[in-house]
Protein backbone atom coordinates (compact mmCIF):
# COMPACT_ATOMS: atom_id res chain seq x y z
CA UNK A 1 0.00 0.00 0.00
CA UNK A 2 1.49 2.99 -1.16
CA UNK A 3 1.44 6.21 0.65
CA UNK A 4 0.79 9.64 -1.15
CA UNK A 5 3.49 11.59 -2.42
CA UNK A 6 3.16 14.87 0.25
CA UNK A 7 3.66 12.21 3.29
CA UNK A 8 6.38 10.28 1.87
CA UNK A 9 7.80 13.80 1.87
CA UNK A 10 7.71 14.42 5.43
CA UNK A 11 9.63 11.43 6.73
CA UNK A 12 13.03 12.44 8.18
CA UNK A 13 11.25 16.07 9.27
CA UNK A 14 12.33 16.86 12.44
CA UNK A 15 11.61 19.75 14.66
CA UNK A 16 13.59 22.79 16.58
CA UNK A 17 14.54 21.87 19.67
CA UNK A 18 12.04 22.59 22.51
CA UNK A 19 13.25 23.80 25.81
CA UNK A 20 11.73 22.01 28.61
CA UNK A 21 11.90 22.96 31.79
CA UNK A 22 10.71 20.82 35.03
CA UNK A 23 9.16 22.53 38.24
CA UNK A 24 7.83 21.00 41.08
CA UNK A 25 4.15 22.58 40.87
CA UNK A 26 3.96 21.18 37.37
CA UNK A 27 5.07 17.49 38.58
CA UNK A 28 2.49 17.84 41.51
CA UNK A 29 -0.04 18.77 39.54
CA UNK A 30 0.69 16.04 36.50
CA UNK A 31 0.89 13.73 39.76
CA UNK A 32 -2.81 14.80 40.83
CA UNK A 33 -4.22 14.72 37.52
CA UNK A 34 -3.55 10.70 37.17
CA UNK A 35 -4.26 10.29 41.00
CA UNK A 36 -0.63 8.95 41.98
CA UNK A 37 -0.41 9.86 45.60
CA UNK A 38 3.65 8.61 44.94
CA UNK A 39 5.33 11.14 47.56
CA UNK A 40 8.93 11.31 45.00
CA UNK A 41 6.08 13.38 42.87
CA UNK A 42 4.88 15.48 46.04
CA UNK A 43 6.38 15.47 48.56
CA UNK A 44 9.76 17.47 48.67
CA UNK A 45 11.23 16.73 52.16
CA UNK A 46 10.72 13.49 50.96
CA UNK A 47 11.99 13.32 47.64
CA UNK A 48 15.16 15.42 48.95
CA UNK A 49 15.92 12.55 51.64
CA UNK A 50 15.90 9.76 49.02
CA UNK A 51 18.09 8.40 46.63
CA UNK A 52 17.33 10.96 44.16
CA UNK A 53 18.05 13.87 46.22
CA UNK A 54 14.90 16.03 44.37
CA UNK A 55 11.29 15.79 43.56
CA UNK A 56 11.13 13.16 40.54
CA UNK A 57 9.09 13.68 37.19
CA UNK A 58 6.33 10.26 36.85
CA UNK A 59 6.93 8.49 33.75
CA UNK A 60 5.85 10.32 30.89
CA UNK A 61 5.98 13.56 31.82
CA UNK A 62 8.54 16.04 30.68
CA UNK A 63 8.12 19.39 31.62
CA UNK A 64 6.96 22.16 30.45
CA UNK A 65 8.11 24.14 27.10
CA UNK A 66 9.30 27.24 27.43
CA UNK A 67 7.80 27.87 23.86
CA UNK A 68 5.38 26.21 21.92
CA UNK A 69 6.80 24.13 19.16
CA UNK A 70 8.26 20.61 18.77
CA UNK A 71 6.07 17.72 18.31
CA UNK A 72 2.97 19.84 18.20
CA UNK A 73 4.07 22.26 15.30
CA UNK A 74 5.10 18.70 13.94
CA UNK A 75 1.29 17.47 14.18
CA UNK A 76 0.04 20.61 12.87
CA UNK A 77 1.71 20.11 9.19
CA UNK A 78 1.21 16.54 9.25
CA UNK A 79 -2.57 16.77 10.06
CA UNK A 80 -3.59 18.23 6.77
CA UNK A 81 -1.26 15.82 4.73
CA UNK A 82 -2.85 12.74 6.38
CA UNK A 83 -6.89 14.94 5.36
CA UNK A 84 -5.37 15.02 1.48
CA UNK A 85 -4.39 11.45 1.82
CA UNK A 86 -8.49 10.65 2.68
CA UNK A 87 -6.95 9.54 6.23
CA UNK A 88 -8.54 13.06 8.59
CA UNK A 89 -8.94 10.92 11.79
CA UNK A 90 -5.98 11.14 14.06
CA UNK A 91 -6.27 8.57 16.85
CA UNK A 92 -3.08 8.11 19.80
CA UNK A 93 -2.02 4.49 18.92
CA UNK A 94 0.02 4.31 21.96
CA UNK A 95 3.75 5.11 23.11
CA UNK A 96 7.15 3.61 24.08
CA UNK A 97 9.12 5.21 26.35
CA UNK A 98 12.80 4.40 27.25
CA UNK A 99 14.04 5.97 30.16
CA UNK A 100 17.92 6.44 30.96
CA UNK A 101 18.17 8.47 33.87
CA UNK A 102 15.90 10.51 36.20
CA UNK A 103 13.98 13.36 35.32
CA UNK A 104 14.68 15.69 38.39
CA UNK A 105 12.47 19.37 39.16
CA UNK A 106 14.64 22.08 38.12
CA UNK A 107 16.05 19.85 35.32
CA UNK A 108 16.35 21.47 31.61
CA UNK A 109 15.55 19.32 28.78
CA UNK A 110 16.02 19.86 25.14
CA UNK A 111 13.38 17.57 22.91
CA UNK A 112 13.82 16.94 19.83
CA UNK A 113 11.41 15.07 17.48
CA UNK A 114 11.51 13.52 14.48
CA UNK A 115 8.90 11.71 11.90
CA UNK A 116 10.73 8.38 11.55
CA UNK A 117 8.38 6.39 9.50
CA UNK A 118 4.80 7.21 7.55
CA UNK A 119 3.03 3.78 6.65
CA UNK A 120 -0.05 2.30 4.63
CA UNK A 121 -2.29 -0.52 5.75
CA UNK A 122 -5.17 -2.14 4.79
CA UNK A 123 -7.74 -2.62 7.83
CA UNK A 124 -11.16 -4.04 8.26
CA UNK A 125 -12.71 -0.32 7.72
CA UNK A 126 -10.07 0.83 5.28
CA UNK A 127 -7.15 2.48 4.99
CA UNK A 128 -5.40 2.87 7.69
CA UNK A 129 -1.74 5.33 7.89
CA UNK A 130 0.80 4.85 10.53
CA UNK A 131 3.04 7.68 11.59
CA UNK A 132 6.30 7.15 13.91
CA UNK A 133 7.16 9.74 16.16
CA UNK A 134 10.46 9.57 17.74
CA UNK A 135 11.71 12.25 20.49
CA UNK A 136 14.81 12.35 22.21
CA UNK A 137 15.50 14.25 25.30
CA UNK A 138 18.91 15.16 26.48
CA UNK A 139 19.01 17.32 30.40
CA UNK A 140 21.05 20.12 31.04
CA UNK A 141 24.45 18.40 31.06
CA UNK A 142 24.46 16.77 27.82
CA UNK A 143 22.97 13.22 28.75
CA UNK A 144 20.13 11.50 27.04
CA UNK A 145 17.62 10.97 29.76
CA UNK A 146 15.07 9.30 27.75
CA UNK A 147 13.31 8.27 24.37
CA UNK A 148 9.79 7.84 23.42
CA UNK A 149 8.36 6.29 20.01
CA UNK A 150 4.79 7.20 19.48
CA UNK A 151 2.76 5.70 16.94
CA UNK A 152 -0.20 7.76 15.37
CA UNK A 153 -2.75 6.45 13.50
CA UNK A 154 -4.73 7.78 10.88
CA UNK A 155 -8.55 6.58 9.62
CA UNK B 1 -44.34 36.93 59.93
CA UNK B 2 -41.10 37.04 59.54
CA UNK B 3 -39.64 33.56 58.34
CA UNK B 4 -36.24 32.16 60.10
CA UNK B 5 -32.83 33.46 59.48
CA UNK B 6 -31.02 30.93 57.18
CA UNK B 7 -28.19 32.41 58.94
CA UNK B 8 -26.79 29.77 61.70
CA UNK B 9 -25.58 30.14 65.30
CA UNK B 10 -22.49 27.79 63.62
CA UNK B 11 -22.31 29.56 60.59
CA UNK B 12 -21.61 32.97 62.65
CA UNK B 13 -19.05 31.30 64.95
CA UNK B 14 -16.99 30.97 61.32
CA UNK B 15 -16.73 35.11 61.29
CA UNK B 16 -13.93 36.38 61.13
CA UNK B 17 -11.91 33.00 61.88
CA UNK B 18 -8.82 32.37 60.08
CA UNK B 19 -8.84 29.35 58.19
CA UNK B 20 -5.51 27.13 57.70
CA UNK B 21 -2.58 29.12 55.33
CA UNK B 22 -2.63 27.43 51.46
CA UNK B 23 1.33 28.02 50.04
CA UNK B 24 1.88 28.43 46.25
CA UNK B 25 5.11 28.35 45.35
CA UNK B 26 5.38 30.60 42.04
CA UNK B 27 6.39 29.30 39.22
CA UNK B 28 7.41 29.97 35.34
CA UNK B 29 5.58 26.91 33.93
CA UNK B 30 1.96 27.96 35.83
CA UNK B 31 2.59 31.64 34.78
CA UNK B 32 2.84 30.82 31.28
CA UNK B 33 -0.42 28.28 31.47
CA UNK B 34 -2.55 31.07 32.93
CA UNK B 35 -0.94 33.54 30.41
CA UNK B 36 -1.95 30.67 27.90
CA UNK B 37 -5.77 30.62 29.41
CA UNK B 38 -6.28 33.91 28.99
CA UNK B 39 -4.53 34.59 25.83
CA UNK B 40 -2.43 37.45 26.73
CA UNK B 41 0.71 37.46 25.02
CA UNK B 42 1.95 40.40 27.45
CA UNK B 43 5.92 39.37 27.30
CA UNK B 44 6.28 40.09 31.25
CA UNK B 45 4.88 37.00 31.84
CA UNK B 46 6.81 34.71 30.02
CA UNK B 47 9.50 36.18 27.93
CA UNK B 48 12.52 36.44 30.57
CA UNK B 49 14.77 38.00 28.26
CA UNK B 50 12.72 40.80 27.48
CA UNK B 51 11.33 41.32 31.16
CA UNK B 52 14.97 42.02 32.51
CA UNK B 53 15.30 45.10 30.83
CA UNK B 54 12.08 46.33 32.49
CA UNK B 55 11.63 47.83 35.34
CA UNK B 56 10.26 44.32 37.21
CA UNK B 57 14.16 42.66 36.20
CA UNK B 58 12.40 39.49 35.38
CA UNK B 59 9.00 37.91 34.34
CA UNK B 60 6.16 38.51 36.94
CA UNK B 61 3.06 37.12 37.47
CA UNK B 62 -0.54 38.33 35.98
CA UNK B 63 -2.90 40.06 38.35
CA UNK B 64 -4.82 37.04 37.39
CA UNK B 65 -2.21 34.29 39.49
CA UNK B 66 -3.79 35.00 42.67
CA UNK B 67 -7.39 35.09 44.00
CA UNK B 68 -8.43 31.49 42.65
CA UNK B 69 -8.17 27.74 43.77
CA UNK B 70 -4.55 27.17 43.78
CA UNK B 71 -3.67 30.31 45.15
CA UNK B 72 -5.89 29.52 48.09
CA UNK B 73 -8.57 31.93 48.06
CA UNK B 74 -11.37 30.92 50.44
CA UNK B 75 -9.88 27.48 50.97
CA UNK B 76 -9.35 26.42 54.59
CA UNK B 77 -12.12 27.89 55.63
CA UNK B 78 -15.55 26.11 56.92
CA UNK B 79 -17.89 27.28 54.32
CA UNK B 80 -21.62 26.21 55.30
CA UNK B 81 -24.64 26.85 53.53
CA UNK B 82 -28.32 25.66 53.68
CA UNK B 83 -28.50 26.04 50.31
CA UNK B 84 -26.91 23.04 47.57
CA UNK B 85 -26.15 25.41 44.79
CA UNK B 86 -23.53 28.12 44.36
CA UNK B 87 -22.35 31.27 41.96
CA UNK B 88 -19.45 33.61 42.01
CA UNK B 89 -20.51 36.63 42.93
CA UNK B 90 -18.01 38.73 42.48
CA UNK B 91 -14.13 40.14 43.38
CA UNK B 92 -12.32 42.92 44.72
CA UNK B 93 -8.70 42.68 44.41
CA UNK B 94 -6.00 45.10 45.76
CA UNK B 95 -2.26 44.60 44.59
CA UNK B 96 0.34 45.91 46.10
CA UNK B 97 3.87 44.17 45.08
CA UNK B 98 5.06 42.55 42.34
CA UNK B 99 4.80 38.30 42.64
CA UNK B 100 7.88 36.83 41.03
CA UNK B 101 8.73 32.96 39.96
CA UNK B 102 10.53 31.65 43.21
CA UNK B 103 7.92 33.55 45.41
CA UNK B 104 6.58 31.65 48.22
CA UNK B 105 2.90 33.02 48.52
CA UNK B 106 1.10 32.32 51.67
CA UNK B 107 -2.40 33.35 51.50
CA UNK B 108 -5.18 33.26 54.41
CA UNK B 109 -8.53 33.44 54.05
CA UNK B 110 -11.68 34.16 56.25
CA UNK B 111 -15.41 34.61 56.00
CA UNK B 112 -16.24 38.01 57.09
CA UNK B 113 -20.06 38.98 56.50
CA UNK B 114 -23.31 36.60 55.44
CA UNK B 115 -26.43 38.46 53.65
CA UNK B 116 -29.13 36.92 53.31
CA UNK B 117 -32.06 38.53 50.30
CA UNK B 118 -34.51 37.37 48.52
CA UNK B 119 -34.31 36.75 44.86
CA UNK B 120 -35.81 35.73 41.45
CA UNK B 121 -35.11 31.97 42.22
CA UNK B 122 -35.90 32.70 46.49
CA UNK B 123 -34.19 32.80 49.21
CA UNK B 124 -30.20 33.34 48.31
CA UNK B 125 -27.15 33.72 50.83
CA UNK B 126 -24.19 35.90 50.51
CA UNK B 127 -20.98 34.70 52.02
CA UNK B 128 -17.64 37.53 51.95
CA UNK B 129 -14.54 35.94 51.72
CA UNK B 130 -11.73 37.99 52.22
CA UNK B 131 -7.79 36.54 51.63
CA UNK B 132 -4.37 38.05 52.06
CA UNK B 133 -1.53 37.43 50.27
CA UNK B 134 1.87 37.47 51.78
CA UNK B 135 5.01 36.71 50.20
CA UNK B 136 7.99 34.78 51.92
CA UNK B 137 9.15 38.34 53.23
CA UNK B 138 6.33 38.53 55.09
CA UNK B 139 5.08 41.50 52.79
CA UNK B 140 1.51 41.65 52.16
CA UNK B 141 1.53 41.19 47.82
CA UNK B 142 -2.18 41.47 47.60
CA UNK B 143 -5.29 41.04 49.23
CA UNK B 144 -9.13 39.95 47.41
CA UNK B 145 -12.58 40.55 49.06
CA UNK B 146 -14.80 37.65 46.62
CA UNK B 147 -18.60 36.85 46.94
CA UNK B 148 -20.00 33.78 46.82
CA UNK B 149 -23.77 33.48 46.30
CA UNK B 150 -25.45 29.46 47.21
CA UNK B 151 -29.17 29.83 46.65
CA UNK C 1 6.37 48.23 21.13
CA UNK C 2 3.27 49.81 22.54
CA UNK C 3 3.30 53.62 23.47
CA UNK C 4 3.62 53.43 27.10
CA UNK C 5 0.41 55.79 28.66
CA UNK C 6 0.81 58.88 31.01
CA UNK C 7 -1.26 60.40 33.47
CA UNK C 8 -1.52 63.38 31.41
CA UNK C 9 -2.68 61.33 28.23
CA UNK C 10 -6.23 60.71 29.90
CA UNK C 11 -9.30 62.80 30.83
CA UNK C 12 -12.58 61.46 32.76
CA UNK C 13 -14.06 60.16 30.20
CA UNK C 14 -11.62 58.71 28.45
CA UNK C 15 -11.76 55.16 26.72
CA UNK C 16 -9.36 52.25 27.78
CA UNK C 17 -8.61 50.72 24.65
CA UNK C 18 -10.96 47.99 24.22
CA UNK C 19 -9.58 44.08 24.31
CA UNK C 20 -11.74 41.35 22.09
CA UNK C 21 -12.14 38.16 24.34
CA UNK C 22 -13.68 35.17 22.60
CA UNK C 23 -14.94 32.24 24.99
CA UNK C 24 -14.31 29.04 23.50
CA UNK C 25 -15.03 25.56 25.65
CA UNK C 26 -11.07 24.72 25.41
CA UNK C 27 -10.48 28.52 27.09
CA UNK C 28 -12.14 27.31 29.77
CA UNK C 29 -10.57 24.02 30.49
CA UNK C 30 -7.22 25.67 30.13
CA UNK C 31 -8.64 27.99 32.88
CA UNK C 32 -9.76 25.21 35.19
CA UNK C 33 -6.38 23.68 34.65
CA UNK C 34 -4.57 26.69 35.40
CA UNK C 35 -6.32 27.68 38.49
CA UNK C 36 -7.67 24.19 39.69
CA UNK C 37 -11.16 25.05 39.49
CA UNK C 38 -12.83 22.35 38.55
CA UNK C 39 -15.92 22.98 39.17
CA UNK C 40 -18.63 20.80 37.13
CA UNK C 41 -20.45 23.96 36.27
CA UNK C 42 -18.09 24.92 33.56
CA UNK C 43 -17.62 21.60 31.87
CA UNK C 44 -20.57 19.39 32.61
CA UNK C 45 -23.72 19.58 30.91
CA UNK C 46 -26.27 18.12 32.93
CA UNK C 47 -24.83 19.29 36.51
CA UNK C 48 -25.20 22.82 35.01
CA UNK C 49 -28.93 22.72 34.02
CA UNK C 50 -29.13 21.44 37.44
CA UNK C 51 -27.74 24.34 39.06
CA UNK C 52 -30.35 26.63 37.07
CA UNK C 53 -27.48 28.19 34.78
CA UNK C 54 -28.58 26.49 31.39
CA UNK C 55 -25.62 24.95 30.30
CA UNK C 56 -21.73 25.30 31.54
CA UNK C 57 -20.81 29.03 32.13
CA UNK C 58 -17.89 31.15 31.37
CA UNK C 59 -16.27 31.20 35.22
CA UNK C 60 -16.43 34.53 36.61
CA UNK C 61 -12.86 34.67 37.73
CA UNK C 62 -11.98 34.18 34.37
CA UNK C 63 -13.94 37.53 33.02
CA UNK C 64 -12.36 38.98 35.78
CA UNK C 65 -8.48 37.93 34.34
CA UNK C 66 -9.39 39.24 30.91
CA UNK C 67 -10.77 42.77 32.92
CA UNK C 68 -6.81 42.11 34.51
CA UNK C 69 -5.39 41.70 30.47
CA UNK C 70 -7.83 44.94 29.60
CA UNK C 71 -5.98 47.16 32.31
CA UNK C 72 -2.58 45.92 32.10
CA UNK C 73 -2.45 46.05 28.33
CA UNK C 74 -3.78 49.70 28.64
CA UNK C 75 -1.36 51.14 31.49
CA UNK C 76 1.86 49.73 29.93
CA UNK C 77 4.89 48.75 31.70
CA UNK C 78 5.41 51.67 33.65
CA UNK C 79 1.69 51.70 34.51
CA UNK C 80 0.66 49.75 37.85
CA UNK C 81 -2.74 48.19 38.59
CA UNK C 82 -3.62 48.76 42.15
CA UNK C 83 -7.05 47.73 42.23
CA UNK C 84 -9.66 45.50 40.74
CA UNK C 85 -13.07 44.72 41.06
CA UNK C 86 -16.02 42.84 39.27
CA UNK C 87 -19.50 41.30 39.48
CA UNK C 88 -20.83 38.50 38.27
CA UNK C 89 -24.01 39.46 36.69
CA UNK C 90 -24.91 38.12 33.82
CA UNK C 91 -23.91 34.56 32.73
CA UNK C 92 -21.62 34.09 29.49
CA UNK C 93 -21.81 31.22 27.65
CA UNK C 94 -18.47 29.45 25.45
CA UNK C 95 -18.20 28.84 21.88
CA UNK C 96 -17.92 25.20 21.14
CA UNK C 97 -14.77 23.79 19.39
CA UNK C 98 -15.28 22.82 15.73
CA UNK C 99 -11.36 20.99 15.88
CA UNK C 100 -8.88 22.01 18.34
CA UNK C 101 -7.99 25.76 16.38
CA UNK C 102 -11.61 26.29 15.59
CA UNK C 103 -14.34 27.75 17.52
CA UNK C 104 -17.61 27.50 15.80
CA UNK C 105 -19.06 31.16 15.09
CA UNK C 106 -20.52 32.94 17.80
CA UNK C 107 -20.81 35.91 20.03
CA UNK C 108 -17.13 37.91 20.61
CA UNK C 109 -17.20 39.23 23.95
CA UNK C 110 -16.02 42.91 24.58
CA UNK C 111 -13.76 44.40 27.85
CA UNK C 112 -14.22 47.82 28.11
CA UNK C 113 -13.28 50.76 30.08
CA UNK C 114 -13.54 54.58 30.75
CA UNK C 115 -11.74 57.09 33.24
CA UNK C 116 -13.86 57.77 35.73
CA UNK C 117 -11.31 60.24 38.30
CA UNK C 118 -7.95 61.47 38.42
CA UNK C 119 -5.95 62.70 41.34
CA UNK C 120 -2.64 63.00 42.34
CA UNK C 121 -1.89 62.02 46.20
CA UNK C 122 1.06 61.26 47.77
CA UNK C 123 3.19 61.76 44.26
CA UNK C 124 1.20 59.57 42.97
CA UNK C 125 -0.78 59.77 39.81
CA UNK C 126 -3.92 57.92 40.08
CA UNK C 127 -6.96 56.97 37.83
CA UNK C 128 -9.83 55.34 38.08
CA UNK C 129 -12.35 53.57 35.77
CA UNK C 130 -15.51 52.01 35.15
CA UNK C 131 -14.83 48.70 33.64
CA UNK C 132 -16.79 46.34 31.95
CA UNK C 133 -17.21 43.04 29.80
CA UNK C 134 -20.07 43.27 27.43
CA UNK C 135 -21.41 40.22 25.79
CA UNK C 136 -22.04 39.81 22.03
CA UNK C 137 -25.84 41.88 22.67
CA UNK C 138 -23.93 44.31 23.93
CA UNK C 139 -25.13 43.39 27.74
CA UNK C 140 -22.64 44.49 30.37
CA UNK C 141 -22.54 40.70 32.26
CA UNK C 142 -19.60 41.96 34.16
CA UNK C 143 -19.58 45.51 35.59
CA UNK C 144 -15.95 46.66 37.56
CA UNK C 145 -13.69 49.02 38.39
CA UNK C 146 -10.24 49.32 38.50
CA UNK C 147 -7.75 51.90 39.69
CA UNK C 148 -4.13 52.62 38.05
CA UNK C 149 -1.39 54.36 39.07
CA UNK C 150 0.47 56.25 35.70
CA UNK C 151 3.72 57.47 35.22
CA UNK C 152 3.73 61.54 34.67
CA UNK C 153 5.64 63.37 32.34
CA UNK C 154 6.18 66.37 34.77
CA UNK C 155 7.65 63.60 37.36
CA UNK C 156 11.52 63.01 37.35
CA UNK C 157 12.17 59.90 36.34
Amino acid sequence: MAITDELKALIGTTTEPVIMEVERGAIRRYADAIDDPNPLFRDVEHAQSSRYGEMICPPGFFGWPVKSGGVMELLASLAPALARAGCPRILDGGVDFEFYLPIRAGDILTSSGKIADIRAREGRTGTMIFTTLETTFINQNGDLVAKSRATIISL
Amino acid sequence: MQQASIITDEMKEQLGVEGTPTILEVEKGHIRMMAEALDDPNPLWQDEEYAKKTRYGGIIAPPALLCNARAGTGRGVQMKSPFLRALAGGDELEYYLPVRPGDVITSVSKITEYNEREGRRGKMLFTIIETTYKNQRGEVVATSRSASISY
Amino acid sequence: MKKQLYYEDVEVGSEVIPLAKIATTEMLVKWAGATGDFNPLHYEDAFAASQGVGSPIVHGALKRAWLGHLMTDWIGEQGVLNRLSCQYRGMDYPRKMKDMATPEEGETWWCKGTVTKKYVEDDQHIVECDIWVENGKGEKTTPGTATVILPSREAKS
